[in-house]
Protein backbone atom coordinates (compact mmCIF):
# COMPACT_ATOMS: atom_id res chain seq x y z
CA UNK A 1 0.00 0.00 0.00
CA UNK A 2 0.99 3.64 -0.61
CA UNK A 3 2.98 4.74 2.42
CA UNK A 4 0.96 8.42 2.19
CA UNK A 5 -2.50 6.11 2.47
CA UNK A 6 -1.16 4.08 4.95
CA UNK A 7 0.23 6.92 7.15
CA UNK A 8 -3.20 8.53 6.84
CA UNK A 9 -5.25 5.53 7.46
CA UNK A 10 -3.12 5.45 10.72
CA UNK A 11 -3.14 8.66 11.48
CA UNK A 12 -6.85 9.53 11.32
CA UNK A 13 -8.81 7.55 14.45
CA UNK A 14 -6.32 9.49 16.74
CA UNK A 15 -7.79 12.45 15.44
CA UNK A 16 -11.43 11.78 15.76
CA UNK A 17 -11.58 13.35 19.41
CA UNK A 18 -10.01 15.93 18.14
CA UNK A 19 -12.47 16.77 14.99
CA UNK A 20 -15.47 17.52 17.37
CA UNK A 21 -13.74 20.33 19.11
CA UNK A 22 -11.65 22.10 16.59
CA UNK A 23 -14.95 21.84 14.12
CA UNK A 24 -17.06 23.32 16.84
CA UNK A 25 -14.82 25.77 18.13
CA UNK A 26 -13.75 26.83 15.01
CA UNK A 27 -17.37 27.30 14.02
CA UNK A 28 -17.95 29.72 16.68
CA UNK A 29 -14.59 30.74 16.20
CA UNK A 30 -15.71 31.75 12.36
CA UNK A 31 -19.37 33.35 13.46
CA UNK A 32 -17.67 35.48 16.15
CA UNK A 33 -15.42 37.18 13.56
CA UNK A 34 -18.48 37.57 11.05
CA UNK A 35 -20.66 39.20 13.11
CA UNK A 36 -17.80 41.17 14.97
CA UNK A 37 -17.76 42.56 11.15
CA UNK A 38 -14.75 40.64 9.73
CA UNK A 39 -15.42 39.28 6.38
CA UNK A 40 -15.18 35.50 6.10
CA UNK A 41 -12.04 35.25 3.80
CA UNK A 42 -10.06 37.25 6.71
CA UNK A 43 -11.15 34.39 9.14
CA UNK A 44 -10.14 31.28 7.09
CA UNK A 45 -6.67 33.39 6.57
CA UNK A 46 -6.05 34.18 10.04
CA UNK A 47 -7.25 29.99 10.95
CA UNK A 48 -4.52 28.91 8.18
CA UNK A 49 -1.33 31.71 9.20
CA UNK A 50 -2.29 31.70 12.85
CA UNK A 51 -3.28 28.31 13.74
CA UNK A 52 -3.69 28.71 17.42
CA UNK A 53 -7.25 28.76 19.24
CA UNK A 54 -6.88 30.87 22.46
CA UNK A 55 -5.29 33.37 20.61
CA UNK A 56 -7.63 33.95 17.86
CA UNK A 57 -10.29 34.02 20.30
CA UNK A 58 -8.19 36.82 21.67
CA UNK A 59 -7.36 38.20 18.57
CA UNK A 60 -11.20 39.07 17.60
CA UNK A 61 -11.18 41.26 20.63
CA UNK A 62 -7.63 42.79 19.69
CA UNK A 63 -8.86 43.66 15.99
CA UNK A 64 -12.30 45.04 17.58
CA UNK A 65 -9.82 47.43 19.85
CA UNK A 66 -7.47 50.34 19.03
CA UNK A 67 -4.37 49.82 16.82
CA UNK A 68 -1.30 48.56 19.23
CA UNK A 69 0.90 45.97 17.36
CA UNK A 70 3.52 45.92 20.56
CA UNK A 71 0.68 45.09 22.78
CA UNK A 72 -0.45 42.56 20.35
CA UNK A 73 3.20 41.05 19.57
CA UNK A 74 3.67 40.71 23.60
CA UNK A 75 0.23 39.46 24.65
CA UNK A 76 0.90 36.57 21.35
CA UNK A 77 4.40 35.76 22.84
CA UNK A 78 2.52 35.47 26.63
CA UNK A 79 -0.09 33.21 25.87
CA UNK A 80 1.59 31.10 23.04
CA UNK A 81 4.61 30.37 25.51
CA UNK A 82 3.47 27.02 25.92
CA UNK A 83 4.46 26.86 22.34
CA UNK A 84 8.06 26.87 23.80
CA UNK A 85 7.44 23.72 26.21
CA UNK A 86 5.61 21.97 23.62
CA UNK A 87 9.06 22.50 21.14
CA UNK A 88 11.27 21.24 24.31
CA UNK A 89 9.57 18.31 24.40
CA UNK A 90 9.53 17.65 20.90
CA UNK A 91 13.00 18.71 20.49
CA UNK A 92 14.14 15.02 19.69
CA UNK A 93 10.97 14.00 17.67
CA UNK A 94 11.13 16.56 15.12
CA UNK A 95 14.76 17.06 14.33
CA UNK A 96 15.13 14.53 12.25
CA UNK A 97 11.74 14.38 9.97
CA UNK A 98 13.28 16.39 7.55
CA UNK A 99 11.13 18.31 4.68
CA UNK A 100 8.11 17.25 7.41
CA UNK A 101 10.08 19.50 10.23
CA UNK A 102 8.79 22.86 9.42
CA UNK A 103 5.50 22.15 8.86
CA UNK A 104 5.30 19.77 11.93
CA UNK A 105 6.79 22.88 14.02
CA UNK A 106 4.01 25.06 12.09
CA UNK A 107 1.22 23.27 12.97
CA UNK A 108 2.30 22.27 16.80
CA UNK A 109 -0.40 23.06 19.02
CA UNK A 110 -1.89 21.67 22.29
CA UNK A 111 -3.77 18.67 20.30
CA UNK A 112 -1.37 18.00 17.51
CA UNK A 113 1.40 17.75 20.85
CA UNK A 114 -0.37 15.74 22.67
CA UNK A 115 -0.67 12.97 19.50
CA UNK A 116 2.87 13.36 18.65
CA UNK A 117 4.08 12.97 22.18
CA UNK A 118 2.36 10.25 23.17
CA UNK A 119 1.32 7.44 20.30
CA UNK A 120 3.73 4.95 19.27
CA UNK A 121 3.26 5.01 15.90
CA UNK A 122 2.10 1.34 14.40
CA UNK A 123 4.99 -1.14 13.17
CA UNK A 124 5.34 -0.35 9.40
CA UNK A 125 3.74 3.19 9.34
CA UNK A 126 6.19 6.03 8.38
CA UNK A 127 6.65 7.78 11.54
CA UNK A 128 7.24 11.40 10.08
CA UNK A 129 4.29 10.79 7.39
CA UNK A 130 1.90 10.13 10.43
CA UNK A 131 2.82 12.99 12.34
CA UNK A 132 1.99 15.21 9.60
CA UNK A 133 -1.25 13.90 8.70
CA UNK A 134 -2.24 14.02 12.63
CA UNK A 135 -1.32 17.92 12.58
CA UNK A 136 -2.12 18.31 8.99
CA UNK A 137 -5.80 16.78 10.13
CA UNK A 138 -5.96 18.58 12.91
CA UNK A 139 -5.55 21.88 10.85
CA UNK A 140 -7.91 21.32 8.44
CA UNK A 141 -10.59 21.00 10.90
CA UNK A 142 -9.89 23.76 12.21
CA UNK A 143 -10.05 25.76 9.39
CA UNK A 144 -12.96 24.12 7.80
CA UNK A 145 -14.53 24.92 10.86
CA UNK A 146 -13.85 28.37 10.86
CA UNK A 147 -15.25 28.43 7.17
CA UNK A 148 -18.72 27.16 8.17
CA UNK A 149 -18.93 28.91 11.07
CA UNK A 150 -18.35 32.67 9.17
CA UNK A 151 -20.20 31.53 6.34
CA UNK A 152 -23.20 30.62 8.91
CA UNK A 153 -22.52 33.73 10.22
CA UNK A 154 -23.27 35.66 7.30
CA UNK A 155 -27.18 34.18 7.45
CA UNK A 156 -27.99 34.54 10.80
CA UNK A 157 -30.39 36.50 11.77
CA UNK A 158 -31.24 35.64 15.25
CA UNK A 159 -29.86 38.18 18.17
CA UNK A 160 -25.80 37.33 18.24
CA UNK A 161 -25.44 39.31 21.28
CA UNK A 162 -23.52 37.80 24.03
CA UNK A 163 -22.03 35.51 21.48
CA UNK A 164 -18.57 36.38 22.59
CA UNK A 165 -18.92 35.21 25.75
CA UNK A 166 -17.36 31.74 24.50
CA UNK A 167 -14.21 33.14 25.03
CA UNK A 168 -14.45 33.53 28.43
CA UNK A 169 -16.65 30.36 28.96
CA UNK A 170 -13.80 28.92 27.16
CA UNK A 171 -11.13 30.15 29.60
CA UNK A 172 -12.86 29.50 32.48
CA UNK A 173 -13.46 26.24 31.51
CA UNK A 174 -9.59 25.49 30.51
CA UNK A 175 -8.86 27.08 33.84
CA UNK A 176 -11.00 25.46 36.11
CA UNK A 177 -9.53 21.64 34.31
CA UNK A 178 -5.79 23.31 35.03
CA UNK A 179 -7.27 23.90 38.80
CA UNK A 180 -8.58 20.19 39.04
CA UNK A 181 -5.72 18.55 37.32
CA UNK A 182 -2.91 20.48 39.37
CA UNK A 183 -1.15 19.46 42.83
CA UNK A 184 -0.79 22.96 44.16
CA UNK A 185 -2.64 26.27 43.32
CA UNK A 186 0.65 28.57 43.46
CA UNK A 187 0.78 29.59 39.51
CA UNK A 188 -2.72 30.07 38.87
CA UNK A 189 -2.92 32.16 42.08
CA UNK A 190 -0.43 34.32 41.51
CA UNK A 191 -1.54 34.60 37.94
CA UNK A 192 -5.00 34.89 39.03
CA UNK A 193 -4.67 37.58 41.67
CA UNK A 194 -1.67 39.88 40.02
CA UNK A 195 -4.25 39.87 37.07
CA UNK A 196 -6.82 41.19 39.14
CA UNK A 197 -4.65 43.35 40.98
CA UNK A 198 -2.73 45.01 37.70
CA UNK A 199 -6.71 45.64 36.32
CA UNK A 200 -7.79 47.28 39.43
CA UNK A 201 -4.48 49.86 39.37
CA UNK A 202 -4.68 50.45 35.62
CA UNK A 203 -7.74 49.83 34.29
CA UNK A 204 -9.49 47.65 31.38
CA UNK A 205 -7.49 48.91 28.51
CA UNK A 206 -3.44 48.61 29.90
CA UNK A 207 -3.41 46.15 32.61
CA UNK A 208 -2.61 43.68 30.40
CA UNK A 209 1.20 44.48 30.13
CA UNK A 210 1.70 45.36 33.74
CA UNK A 211 0.07 42.22 34.12
CA UNK A 212 1.95 40.51 32.32
CA UNK A 213 5.51 41.54 33.18
CA UNK A 214 4.21 41.52 37.11
CA UNK A 215 3.46 36.98 36.84
CA UNK A 216 6.94 37.38 34.85
CA UNK A 217 8.73 39.00 37.52
CA UNK A 218 7.09 36.96 40.14
CA UNK A 219 7.58 33.47 38.72
CA UNK A 220 11.16 34.41 38.12
CA UNK A 221 11.32 35.06 42.05
CA UNK A 222 9.33 31.83 43.11
CA UNK A 223 11.03 29.64 40.86
CA UNK A 224 13.71 27.78 43.60
CA UNK A 225 10.47 27.95 45.88
CA UNK A 226 8.05 26.08 43.22
CA UNK A 227 11.01 23.58 41.74
CA UNK A 228 12.19 22.93 45.55
CA UNK A 229 8.06 21.56 46.16
CA UNK A 230 8.39 19.98 42.99
CA UNK A 231 5.57 22.19 41.63
CA UNK A 232 7.43 22.31 38.29
CA UNK B 1 -8.55 49.75 12.44
CA UNK B 2 -7.99 50.49 9.14
CA UNK B 3 -7.43 47.49 6.75
CA UNK B 4 -3.69 47.99 7.13
CA UNK B 5 -3.22 48.07 10.65
CA UNK B 6 -5.58 45.33 10.29
CA UNK B 7 -3.36 43.58 8.07
CA UNK B 8 -0.29 44.72 10.30
CA UNK B 9 -1.91 43.19 13.79
CA UNK B 10 -2.46 39.91 11.65
CA UNK B 11 1.11 39.90 10.55
CA UNK B 12 2.55 40.51 14.20
CA UNK B 13 -0.01 38.00 15.99
CA UNK B 14 1.00 35.12 12.98
CA UNK B 15 5.09 36.12 13.51
CA UNK B 16 4.48 35.58 17.31
CA UNK B 17 2.97 32.73 17.35
CA UNK B 18 5.39 30.93 14.78
CA UNK B 19 7.97 32.27 16.77
CA UNK B 20 6.85 30.79 20.44
CA UNK B 21 6.59 27.24 17.94
CA UNK B 22 10.05 27.44 16.38
CA UNK B 23 12.10 29.45 18.48
CA UNK B 24 12.90 26.21 20.70
CA UNK B 25 14.04 24.31 17.59
CA UNK B 26 16.45 27.49 16.66
CA UNK B 27 17.67 27.66 19.97
CA UNK B 28 18.48 24.04 20.53
CA UNK B 29 19.14 22.94 17.32
CA UNK B 30 20.34 18.64 17.57
CA UNK B 31 19.81 17.08 21.05
CA UNK B 32 21.25 20.37 23.14
CA UNK B 33 19.21 20.56 26.35
CA UNK B 34 17.61 23.95 27.15
CA UNK B 35 18.84 26.02 29.40
CA UNK B 36 16.50 25.44 33.16
CA UNK B 37 14.96 29.00 32.69
CA UNK B 38 13.32 28.53 29.67
CA UNK B 39 12.65 25.11 30.59
CA UNK B 40 10.91 26.26 33.64
CA UNK B 41 9.08 29.33 31.84
CA UNK B 42 7.64 26.91 29.34
CA UNK B 43 5.93 24.93 32.40
CA UNK B 44 5.51 27.52 34.61
CA UNK B 45 4.02 30.11 32.39
CA UNK B 46 0.69 28.60 30.61
CA UNK B 47 -0.88 28.42 34.13
CA UNK B 48 -0.59 31.65 35.02
CA UNK B 49 -1.87 32.99 31.64
CA UNK B 50 -5.14 30.88 31.52
CA UNK B 51 -5.78 32.66 34.68
CA UNK B 52 -4.55 36.38 32.95
CA UNK B 53 -6.78 35.50 30.01
CA UNK B 54 -9.99 34.84 32.64
CA UNK B 55 -9.43 38.07 34.14
CA UNK B 56 -8.79 39.57 30.54
CA UNK B 57 -12.29 38.26 29.18
CA UNK B 58 -13.89 39.95 32.36
CA UNK B 59 -11.81 43.62 31.91
CA UNK B 60 -14.91 45.48 30.83
CA UNK B 61 -17.73 44.27 33.62
CA UNK B 62 -18.59 47.14 35.78
CA UNK B 63 -19.79 46.14 38.81
CA UNK B 64 -21.05 49.45 40.01
CA UNK B 65 -22.60 49.88 36.61
CA UNK B 66 -25.59 48.68 34.44
CA UNK B 67 -26.02 45.02 35.54
CA UNK B 68 -22.84 44.78 37.94
CA UNK B 69 -21.83 41.87 36.14
CA UNK B 70 -24.60 39.50 37.35
CA UNK B 71 -25.25 37.45 34.02
CA UNK B 72 -21.22 37.36 33.60
CA UNK B 73 -21.27 35.39 37.21
CA UNK B 74 -24.36 33.22 36.67
CA UNK B 75 -23.08 32.29 33.67
CA UNK B 76 -19.64 30.96 34.90
CA UNK B 77 -21.04 29.81 37.77
CA UNK B 78 -23.10 27.60 35.18
CA UNK B 79 -20.02 26.88 33.20
CA UNK B 80 -18.28 25.53 36.28
CA UNK B 81 -21.28 23.49 37.98
CA UNK B 82 -21.73 21.43 34.36
CA UNK B 83 -18.07 21.25 33.88
CA UNK B 84 -17.75 19.93 37.24
CA UNK B 85 -20.39 17.61 37.09
CA UNK B 86 -19.91 16.51 33.28
CA UNK B 87 -16.31 17.42 32.64
CA UNK B 88 -17.40 17.62 28.69
CA UNK B 89 -15.45 20.74 27.40
CA UNK B 90 -18.22 21.51 24.41
CA UNK B 91 -21.44 21.21 26.98
CA UNK B 92 -19.86 23.71 29.63
CA UNK B 93 -18.73 26.08 27.01
CA UNK B 94 -22.00 25.77 24.63
CA UNK B 95 -24.55 25.75 27.44
CA UNK B 96 -22.59 28.69 29.26
CA UNK B 97 -22.57 30.85 26.27
CA UNK B 98 -26.15 30.08 25.29
CA UNK B 99 -27.61 30.89 29.35
CA UNK B 100 -25.09 33.79 28.84
CA UNK B 101 -27.08 35.26 25.38
CA UNK B 102 -30.56 34.68 27.20
CA UNK B 103 -29.76 36.82 30.26
CA UNK B 104 -28.73 39.70 28.48
CA UNK B 105 -30.75 39.35 25.66
CA UNK B 106 -33.79 39.11 27.75
CA UNK B 107 -33.15 39.34 31.62
CA UNK B 108 -30.73 42.15 32.02
CA UNK B 109 -31.67 44.69 28.80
Amino acid sequence: MDVKIKSLKAAFPHTIPIMAGFLFLGMTYGILMKVSGFPIWLSVLISIVVFAGSMQFVAVDILLGAFNPVQAFLMTLMINARHIFYGISMLSKYNNTGKFKPYLIFGMCDESFSINCSVEVPQGVDKNWFMFFVTLLDQIYWVLGTAVGAIFGSFVKFNTEGLDFVMTAMFVVIFLEQLLKEKEHTISLVGLGLSVFALAVFGADSFIIPAMLAILAMLTLLRGHLIKKGVV
Amino acid sequence: MTGAEIAITVAVIAVGTVLTRFLSFWIFPGDRKAPPFVEYLGKALPPAVFAMLVVYCLKNVNILQGSHGIPELIAIIIVVLLHLKWRQMLLSIGAGTVCYMLLVQFVFV
